[in-house]
């Protein structure tokens, strides 16, 4: 008995083959139209911004008269907030993610949290700039200072560390934590022995990825109130500062022609610093990851 | 008093030596050691299951118990009770006692960390930690705050030995134990085991993950063990119990239906499930 009529088969042949290639190029194309778009931006903002990245923009502080402004300020404002965004962030995300993970009960109240740090790193930056602005700004009253701001990135990051932070650790098969409690170890020595030299290349990837979103960030730090020109750099973390972002977005409003320029030499600096986080994050994970 | 037994009991040990494995086994010989676990009416709840019931067990010193059954009969479960491994699952709960050398391992006098210490733990799947062989030996005498390399080395050294890897594994301490075969990694694992000198090794299903080359090397080793060492292993495997062990507990359904002399268990089983288990009708 044959129940698969062959002239049926030999005809969908061709129609199955056609599909098949279709879908292919199909799924190219979109690959192609991100690629695309995002090579034209690259390609514009350096060819534009090429010229004007000489020694003098590296070393100037920002001027209105564009011939003479440069970029010092907000690339020695932007090491300074990420020097306290970066241990308060670090710190306050890998203990929460350790106590999610290790210590707290497994409950639906765990599980609440677990749940909702995710859905804090879906919330706008604009939000963390408000509860910055309230909370720093305001009542503790730290001003525009490089510690407000770089607290309220810390809040901001910390969420997307966390859920980078938790995966990692939760990565760590079950067996070598028996393993190492069968032996007498306690929990601490479990965690600083085992688990965080086997998860720290997935944390310090989400850190590194964390930070270059928080470096790259504007809007949180236009509602703290980061001044745009200023003629110092900081001496303290309660001065006052200025960031890479908030200089490009300065310039990129400027009326003046040549200070789009700059807004492309400005950006380019950015993402050179951006490639470099991203590649050491990549490097990490790479050289790092352990096999079990 | 104590240690007087225990010299009578070298003594008497030495004197049979001589005689064959077969009548070493032989009940009323050279047991008459004391006991180093005792489970007295232990209970052992997961959430409304009720995993372990009634356990009355003894165990001595300086021998292989076997602890046989079909899958979920409970075996592994008393063995995790018996160094409270199993209280990393969050909704056990437990009732009645199980005294480790005359103190009640459930006492607030003792810790689970002091309890572990001495009662290492060899598990089903080998598993070394994701670092080099030195490493994975020495983390319990680490964890324990010793730090001078040279007795490291000694433990480290000791432990090998102890586990008959030493010659396989000598020349390369600081290569990762995960490049080592599986049967390697287990001795690796009863070597890390070995080196806090415990006082008890419970094994749960040791070769179960091996090939039967690593069996052998395995249950030969845990023959040497025992001089020094009390070893429980909970086995999925009736000839092995019936070729390691000394005595045999057999469980069924969360009850233990008989505890015997091993040869007692497989030869002369005084229960029907007992004689049905061991003669293969189920299991």
């Amino acid at each position: 008995m044959q129940l698969a009529d062959k002239n049926q088969v030999a005809k969908s042949l061709g129609g199955r083959l056609f599909l098949n290639k279709f879908m292919k190029l199909l799924f190219l194309l979109c690959t192609m139209v991100g690629l695309v778009v995002l090579v034209t931006l690259i390609v514009d903002t350096v060819l534009g911004g090429w010229e004007y990245l000489t020694r003098d923009f590296l070393t100037s502080f920002s001027s209105s008269r564009p011939e003479s402004a440069g970029i010092y300020g907000a690339i020695i404002g932007s090491i300074w907030l990420m020097a306290v965004t970066a241990p308060v962030a670090i710190v306050l995300s890998v203990g929460t993610a350790l106590y999610l993970e290790e210590y707290a009960p497994k409950n639906k109240i765990t599980n609440f949290i677990t749940i909702n740090i995710s859905n804090l790193a879906g919330v706008p930056s604009v939000v963390f700039g408000l509860l910055g602005l309230t909370i720093f700004v305001r009542q503790l009253s730290l001003g525009n200072s490089v510690m407000a701001a770089g607290l309220t990135l810390a809040l901001m990051i910390m969420p997307v560390i966390v859920v980078a932070a938790q995966e990692a650790i939760r990565a760590v098969p079950g067996f070598v934590r028996e393993a190492s409690i069968g032996m007498g170890a306690t929990k601490w020595q479990t965690v600083s022995r085992i688990i965080l030299p086997a998860a720290i290349p997935g944390i310090i990837t989400g850190i590194i990825l964390a930070l270059s979103r928080a470096i790259g960030e504007t809007a949180p730090l236009v509602v703290i109130g980061v001044p745009v020109s200023l003629l110092v750099t900081p001496n303290s973390v309660f001065d006052t500062f200025q960031a890479l972002p908030m200089q490009i977005y300065n310039w990129v409003k400027m009326p003046q022609a040549e200070f789009q320029y700059l807004t492309a030499a400005g950006i380019i600096i950015l993402l050179l610093i951006l490639f470099l986080m991203n590649s050491a994050a990549i490097y990490i994970r790479n050289k790092y990851s352990k096999r079990f | 008093m104590a240690e007087l037994k225990m010299k009578e009991r070298s003594v008497m040990n030495e004197a049979i030596s001589t005689q064959t494995e077969q009548q070493n086994k032989q009940p009323g010989i050279v047991h008459s050691s004391r006991p180093v676990f005792e489970a007295k009416d232990f209970n052992l709840w997961y959430g409304d299951n009720h995993a372990l019931q009634n356990i009355n067990l003894t165990f001595n010193e300086n021998e292989i118990s076997a602890i046989i059954g079909p899958s979920g009969c409970g075996k592994s479960t008393f063995i995790k009770s018996l160094n409270r491994m199993v209280e990393l699952v969050p909704v056990v709960r437990t009732e009645g006692d199980i005294v480790y050398r005359e103190q009640n391992i459930f006492d607030k006098s003792l810790t689970v960390e002091e309890l572990r210490t001495k009662v290492g733990m060899v598990f089903q799947k080998p598993n070394p930690f994701p670092k080099s062989i030195y490493d994975n030996v020495a983390y319990g005498a680490r964890v324990h705050g010793i730090r001078k390399k040279k007795v490291l080395d000694e433990i480290v050294e000791k432990s090998l030995r102890g586990a008959a890897i030493w010659h396989e594994v000598k020349d390369r301490l600081n290569e990762n134990a995960y490049g080592l075969s599986g049967g390697q990694q287990q001795r690796i694992c009863i070597a890390r085991a070995l080196a806090i000198e415990p006082d008890v090794i419970l094994m749960d299903e040791p070769t179960s993950a091996l090939d039967p080359i690593s069996t052998t090397k395995i249950e030969d080793l845990m023959q040497e063990l025992k001089e020094k060492y009390s070893i429980i292993v909970v086995t999925h495997n009736m000839q092995q119990a019936a070729r390691i062990s000394d005595k045999t507990a057999f469980f069924y359904q969360g009850y233990v239906v008989e505890h015997d002399d091993t040869k007692a268990i497989f030869e002369n089983p005084k229960d029907k499930r007992t004689e049905d288990y061991v003669s293969g009708r189920f299991g």
